[in-house]
């Protein structure tokens, strides 16, 4: 199968497709998809050990991982998403300051290359490297093997703190970074003046006591349809975000809680996504630079309440000092924001040209896993390894996404 | 994205039962038979899985392992062509997993009613591997079901077999034989405290169904399928449709009169 793909007919692994933009998509010619290869191929207990197939879900992975005392090394804001899919992405989490990305605790992979070579990469390999964060473009992966992260039980002690200006978001930071493994704040996009990027600083560590009981699989709510376009527009979003505000800000204070709702908030809602309406929506994250990152928030922020394209969901979260281990990996020290905007055609693809602008300047660069438009120069600034890079590329892989910004 | 707005950080009803079952499943290697098994693994059972292709079995079992099944054991088997001993076979696994509490059987073939229709050796095969063989394992699991009084079979028919229709009648006809089996073993079964199923799956995205358009309300996964034969072999009637809404299409699909249901193409 993946020796039929070639230079002429290039084709792309593919896995639960959680990547917003076209970084799975491979129009005109061929995606295989690995949901089905999703077999775990061993699990040490006593060391954390996993290998399993690139098809593996890591809901699927927590199952098997919590109830024995272990955890992902680090997890993105869905558990739908495949292992193979997590090295693609070198994805991270809330643990960023403490664990690093997924990749850092990748210790070995299987890639199969379209000339039909197999080979068994590990770090310090160059081609593990390019893989990392390499957006299933270097081969395909045929197994993970990864550390996982031992866990007392499955629930967090969390605190949360509110602030009512985007430059106490860092001083908070700062502070919590040493103390707590898992730290990330929401955003208010909506407001302007004295209260631009008011927010609430979600800080938590692993619960010394408590079970070691998993997830449920089905989720709390479904969203059956396409939700009308006049659902989330700008006045909507404001009430919501303020209501929101309001009812964190009382509970303010320590809490308790199983790690699916922390974790994974919008996994207990089923396709979510159709809130947004049959246009959708935009995502947008970017990560500036540890010295240019309060400025540059700031300035994104304005410019964004100017635009009055409110973003429901905004997260800001420190990256921390680790280097990444792939060359296309995403994070790097400094500070993200993620952001989503509601399609509104031209004016919200305006509003993100002008981002991009203050994240050029700012020395930051955008997460090609949510993006859909990103210029040529844009990536190719931002990952300035790319060049790098592109050696490893299988040449029968590509994607809409790699073509677009390499071509 | 905040981790706690609006959920209650109630868990409780999150513990997967633990049983110790020890079951069988015939065609293991099928997408909704490896679903099941996982459930199974889950629960910590100690499985037999039986197909033809022994480093696929190994590579399932220790998937299973993984996922907590107590023990898995492999027998690469082709069931087809070991259907006439199947009382021995099923004696011998009894002995090595200490007891039987239920036997899936999941293997079958869809084959192609055209070439069925020009080859007497794709209807044999249609046939014997969806029926004539079959029921062999089903008689020597019933049976043992008979003897112990306890425990269950489930075997995989499908909504096929309800109304011959000019694109599988072949499969439907074979399929709807194993059904009407199996509901026979169950009221042989009746008041012991064993049970036969007939599971009826309607239209399931699994490699079987690679030719056909997928997609789309009536189609479900191999994992939702699973769910269902695990669940058949504690509780419900003979005839299981999976999922449910299929007995209310099948109804009236069977109740169509034959002047209207010739129009079609189905």
């Amino acid at each position: 199968m993946v020796k039929t793909l070639s230079a002429e007919s290039p084709g792309l692994a593919v896995g639960l497709r959680r990547s917003y933009g076209d970084s799975n998509l491979n129009p005109d010619g061929r995606v295989i998809d690995m949901t089905g290869v999703d077999r775990i191929i061993s699990f040490d207990r006593r060391n954390g050990v996993m290998r399993a197939e690139a098809g593996l879900c890591l809901s699927q992975a927590l199952q098997v991982l919590v109830p024995a005392g272990w955890f992902l090394p680090t997890t993105p804001g869905t558990r739908f998403v495949t292992l193979g899919g997590a090295v693609a992405n070198d994805v991270h989490g809330k643990n960023h300051h403490a664990a690093g990305a997924f990749g850092a605790s990748v210790t070995r992979l299987k890639l199969l290359r379209t000339d039909g070579a197999a080979q068994e990469i590990t770090t310090g390999d160059p081609l593990f490297h390019a893989t990392v964060g390499g957006l299933g473009l270097t081969g395909l992966i045929a197994w993970v093997e990864f550390r996982a992260t031992p866990i007392p039980s499955a629930y967090l002690d969390g605190e949360d703190t509110s602030f009512t200006r985007v430059e106490d978001y860092f001083d908070i930071a700062a502070e919590k970074k040493n103390s707590f493994e898992h730290t990330m704040a929401w955003i208010d996009c909506s407001t302007k003046g004295a209260k631009l990027g008011r927010g609430i600083f979600s800080s938590a560590n692993w619960a010394p006591y408590g079970d070691l009981a998993p997830h449920l699989e089905q989720p709390r709510r479904n969203v059956p349809l396409d939700a009308p376009d006049f659902t989330l527009n700008a006045l909507t979003v404001r009430a919501f975000n303020s209501v929101r505000h309001e009812l964190k800000r009382m509970r303010h204070g320590p809490y308790h809680t199983h790690y699916d709702p922390f974790l994974y908030p919008l996994d207990g809602i089923a396709q979510w996504n159709r809130l947004y309406g049959a246009k959708g929506f935009y995502q947008y994250q970017c990560v500036l630079p540890p010295a240019t990152a309060r400025g540059g928030v700031t300035e994104l922020l304005k410019t964004i309440v100017a635009s009055g394209q409110g973003s429901p969901l905004a997260v800001l979260k420190d990256f921390g000092p680790n280097l990444p281990a792939g060359m296309l990996s995403f994070p790097m020290e400094g500070t993200t924001l993620a952001l989503d905007f509601r399609n509104q055609g031209e004016r919200t693809l305006r509003l993100m040209a002008d981002l991009d602008r203050i994240v050029a300047e700012a020395g930051g660069r955008l997460y090609p896993a949510k993006d859909g438009r990103m210029p040529a120069e844009m990536f190719q600034a931002g990952f300035p390894k790319w060049q790098d890079f592109r050696a490893y590329v299988d040449p029968g892989l590509s994607s809409a996404f790699w073509r677009r910004v390499a071509g | 994205m905040d981790g706690s707005l609006g959920y209650a950080p109630v868990q409780e009803d999150i513990k997967h039962a633990h049983t110790s079952n020890r079951v069988i499943i015939l065609g293991a290697l099928s997408a909704i038979a490896t679903a099941a098994a996982r459930i199974y693994a889950r629960e910590g059972a100690a499985l037999v899985l039986v197909a033809r292709n022994e480093a696929r079995l190994l590579a399932l079992a220790a998937d299973l392992c993984a996922r907590g099944a107590a023990n898995v054991a492999v027998v690469a088997m082709d069931l087809e062509a070991e259907a006439p001993n199947a009382g021995k076979h099923i004696e011998a696994w009894k002995t090595q997993l200490g007891g039987i509490d239920h036997i899936h059987l999941v293997y079958g073939y869809l084959g192609s009613q055209p070439e069925a229709s020009a080859s007497p050796a794709e209807l044999s095969r249609i046939v014997t591997s969806n029926f004539t063989s079959a029921v062999h394992w089903c008689e020597a699991a019933a049976n043992l079901l008979r003897r112990q009084k306890h425990g269950a079979l489930v075997a995989v028919s499908s909504v096929a077999g309800d109304r011959g229709r000019q694109s599988n009648y072949a499969y439907g006809a074979a399929k709807g034989g194993l059904a009407l089996y199996v509901q026979g073993i169950a009221h042989s079964l009746a008041g012991t405290g064993a049970r036969a199923v007939a599971v009826k799956p309607g239209f399931v995205d699994t490699p079987m169904t690679d030719g056909l358009k997928k997609g789309g309300p009536m189609w479900a996964s191999a994992d939702q399928i699973g769910k269902e034969l695990r669940r058949a072999a504690d509780r419900g009637g003979p005839i299981q449709y999976a999922p449910g809404k299929w007995r209310i299409v099948m109804a009236i699909i069977r109740a169509v009169p034959a002047f209207v249901f010739h129009k079609t193409k189905l």
